[in-house]
């Protein structure tokens, strides 16, 4: 029996195990959205295309998923570009379909007509043009399955409405044959073997792990490497969450216990010991970053006493920033079990002997320059915000961020124990970003508790999407540190650009918020006052609806410790 | 990563599969990135849906193992291969239209029959030639013919292939 193109997409879906949509209709898709209707898949309704791309990745994120999102053609299609940007710098696995004018009027300008193949093509993992009923099938399974293997990335399917018209017989294909894409996932034993002698003799090793030990669920892996070689570990803003940062659940009123091994974030914002162990460290160890210059500071300034180890499974990432001296390539979880293998099989000798003066010297700098601020009684200080969501969530919830100061106390100050809980776009910087990635993320796991910690900047990038949250039931938390600034912008332009705050003063510019709430149906607080932090956050978290949480903190925090761009990661501002 | 000043020029040979699109994301690649690609040709193989580019680029090592790198990351490329890590042999045609005046006509035959080149059109006042060889050849035979005006030039761009085994 032959079916319809918007059939057979649907059809395809379900053998991908598709079991929700982000999308917005429109002319072009719109036999789509009318076979929708017969389709087992959940629909969530969006309020603008790019809050689909971002619900899809922050799907993808939370549940190492592939993210599906669909739109239509030309503005529907354009609107996704920065969500497309956004997934494919941070290499989260995703497939956008958009619609597109039928192929006989392709080239012609036709109405809501653009090429987003030819937009999206340096910012996706693989994109596809369908010609052919018959080729929906081939495209969409090798669609999937590009999108989640390899080094992850967003993958573009363009469906012209002739195409998702016609009809053809519907035949799934079992295998994949893309003869140009192999990607290693076995790491090289002899390079594993190299790596691991220099590791042995490593009197300051560190780990430096990133985005891909979380893709490639090798956080077990990390932990049981990292302790049985007593390998302290700092990671990148994509990391956290790949090692657990604390021992335990933090108390009410006690403090956190911090894993001995963990050093924090390094880089721009990194921790005081994190960037100082990098500095003095003799083997960096590498897994899954790759060297971005919000990590590394001046190159040549970074890890400069060290032999560098670096595992990806993308070749492109090795020797592209800083040059390396044992490049691996391969899947970060394969790796570091054989590094596990090889740990047990050669021992290092005297380990605690060997490594107690560094353990030591680590800790004695996170003595001198802890994370640190100072809570008065009248003015609520952000970083208290984030602390209090961290003791109060007991480090258990979702965190999704936007851009920003907030995105970088969030990370600073929440410990993340578990992967696949922070979700940060960290390599494209995308304001706008962490209030529909929390949706997604609410839609994978409706029962936990997931926050967005947003600036009153950015969250007006993606506001409306708090309609789609109220729609469909998403009880997503927004906490917004509201300092009436472009904060980060404006730290920039205290320290660089001599206190000129231009275009970044935004008070007396935003909208009420808690009014804003209520008229999208939510639930909107407000805290002005240190004293009612907690209990705004406790009556939030409480609530089964989607909350908009105004904390009126001091406009003049700055993040801190800050590398300033292009200086060493040793040269940090400290305040 | 802070460049060494060795900037050489590459041949690469790329071999795709010929799927729509697939040329743009190679010299997309380039311009996204700031390589820089001098010459470059793209023509059907004898082996089906198979297509080989070859470009001559320049860079450093550290550029040009990222532009095998980036290369070969492409989805619908099948193979990258960078000829001057081998014995390779490559040509170029170019079709070269010089004045050919009456006193000049004969030099420019005889300069044409040094370097095996066909006059390929005659008219009165100019005459075309058509030459291949490579590089050197090729900048030794517009040397001389500049010397006697060359009026338009139209080369094909690169070919390469690898001397013993296939690549």
């Amino acid at each position: 029996m032959k079916l319809k193109g918007a059939q057979i997409f649907f059809e395809c879906l379900k053998r991908e195990g598709v079991e929700v949509i982000f999308g917005f209709p429109g002319g072009s898709i719109l036999d789509i959205y009318d076979e929708m209707s017969r389709a087992d898949v959940r629909h969530i309704l969006v309020r603008h295309e790019q809050g689909a791309a971002h619900m899809a990745d922050g799907y993808a994120r939370a549940t190492g998923r592939v993210g599906v999102c669909l739109v239509t053609s030309g503005p529907g299609a354009t609107n996704t570009v920065t969500g497309v940007a956004t997934a494919y710098m941070d290499s989260v696995p995703m497939v956008v379909f958009t619609g597109q004018v039928p192929t006989a009027m392709i080239g012609d300008d036709a109405f809501q007509e653009v090429d987003i193949i030819g937009i999206t093509r340096p910012c996706t993992k693989h994109s596809y043009l369908v010609r052919d009923v018959h080729d929906i099938p081939r495209v969409i399974k090798e669609a999937f399955y590009l999108a989640r293997t390899g080094r992850p990335g967003p993958v573009v399917v363009d469906l012209p409405k002739d195409v998702i018209q016609a009809y053809a017989e519907f035949r799934y294909p079992k295998r994949i044959d893309l003869p140009g894409y192999r990607p290693t996932t076995e790491a090289h034993t002899g390079q594993i073997r190299r790596a691991y002698q220099f590791i042995k003799k490593a009197r300051h090793p560190v780990l430096y792990v990133g985005g891909g030990v979380i893709h490639a669920s090798a956080t077990e892996e990390l932990l049981r490497f990292a302790e049985m070689n007593q390998i302290p570990v700092t990671s990148t803003l994509m990391g956290l969450g790949s090692f657990p940062a604390a021992v335990a659940r933090p108390e009410a009123e006690g403090g956190v216990e911090l894993h001995p091994l963990w050093l924090g974030m390094l880089g721009m914002h990194g921790t005081y010991r994190a960037n100082m162990a990098v500095s003095h460290a003799d083997v960096l160890i590498a897994v899954g970053a790759r060297f971005d210059d919000r990590v590394t500071g001046k190159v040549s300034g970074f890890a400069p006493k060290a032999k560098i180890i670096h595992i990806d499974i993308d070749p492109t990432s090795i020797s592209k920033n800083i040059e390396v001296d044992i490049p691996i390539v391969g899947d970060c979880r394969n790796a570091l079990s054989k590094l596990i293998d090889m740990s047990q099989a050669e021992p290092i000798e005297n380990l605690q002997d060997q490594r107690t003066p560094w353990l030591e010297q680590i800790h004695n700098w996170r003595e001198t320059y802890p994370l640190r601020y100072v809570q008065g009684e009248d003015v609520i200080k952000p970083q208290f915000v984030v602390e209090s969501i961290y003791r109060i969530s007991r480090g258990e919830a979702i965190i999704a961020t936007e851009v920003g100061q907030n995105q970088m106390w969030a990370a600073q100050y929440y410990h993340f124990v578990h992967p696949r809980s922070f979700l940060s776009s960290g390599g494209l910087g995308t304001m706008g970003y962490g209030l529909p990635a929390a949706i997604g993320a609410q839609v994978a796991f409706p029962e936990r508790l997931v926050v967005n910690i947003a600036g009153d900047g950015s969250i007006q990038m993606n506001i409306q999407e708090l309609m789609a949250a109220v729609c469909n039931c998403l009880p997503v938390k927004v906490a917004i540190l509201n300092n009436r600034f472009l904060g980060m912008v404006r730290q920039w332009q205290e320290l660089f650009y001599q206190k000129n705050y231009c275009g970044t003063c935004l008070d007396d510019a935003s909208p009420d918020f808690v009014k804003l709430a209520e008229a999208y149906g939510a639930v909107g607080l407000r805290a002005t006052k240190p004293s009612e932090v907690e209990p705004v956050l406790r009556e939030a978290f409480s609530v089964n609806k989607p909350v908009l949480m105004d904390f009126v903190v001091e406009p003049d925090e700055g993040v801190y410790p800050m590398v300033p761009a292009g200086k060493s990661i040793s040269e940090m501002l400290l305040v | 990563m802070e460049s060494h000043d060795s900037k050489q020029r590459h041949t690469i040979g790329i071999l795709v599969q010929n799927r729509p699109g697939v040329l743009a994301r190679v010299v997309g690649l380039f311009s996204g990135r700031s390589f820089n690609i001098e010459n470059i040709t793209a023509a059907e193989t004898n082996e089906p849906g198979i297509t080989r580019i070859t470009l001559v680029t320049t860079g450093d090592q550290h550029i040009l193992s990222q532009i095998v790198k980036q290369l070969n990351k492409l989805i619908d490329v099948l193979k990258v291969f960078d000829f001057s890590e081998t014995d390779f042999v490559d040509r170029e045609m170019v079709l070269i239209k010089v004045r050919a005046e009456e006193r000049t006509r004969a030099e420019v035959l005889r300069i044409a029959d040094i370097f095996r080149a066909k006059v390929v059109d005659v008219s009165p006042h100019f005459y075309t030639l058509e030459v291949t060889g490579n590089d050197s050849k090729i900048g030794a035979i517009m040397e001389l013919l500049e010397q006697v005006g060359i009026v338009e030039v139209a080369r094909t761009g690169k070919a390469a292939l690898a001397r013993s085994k296939k690549h």
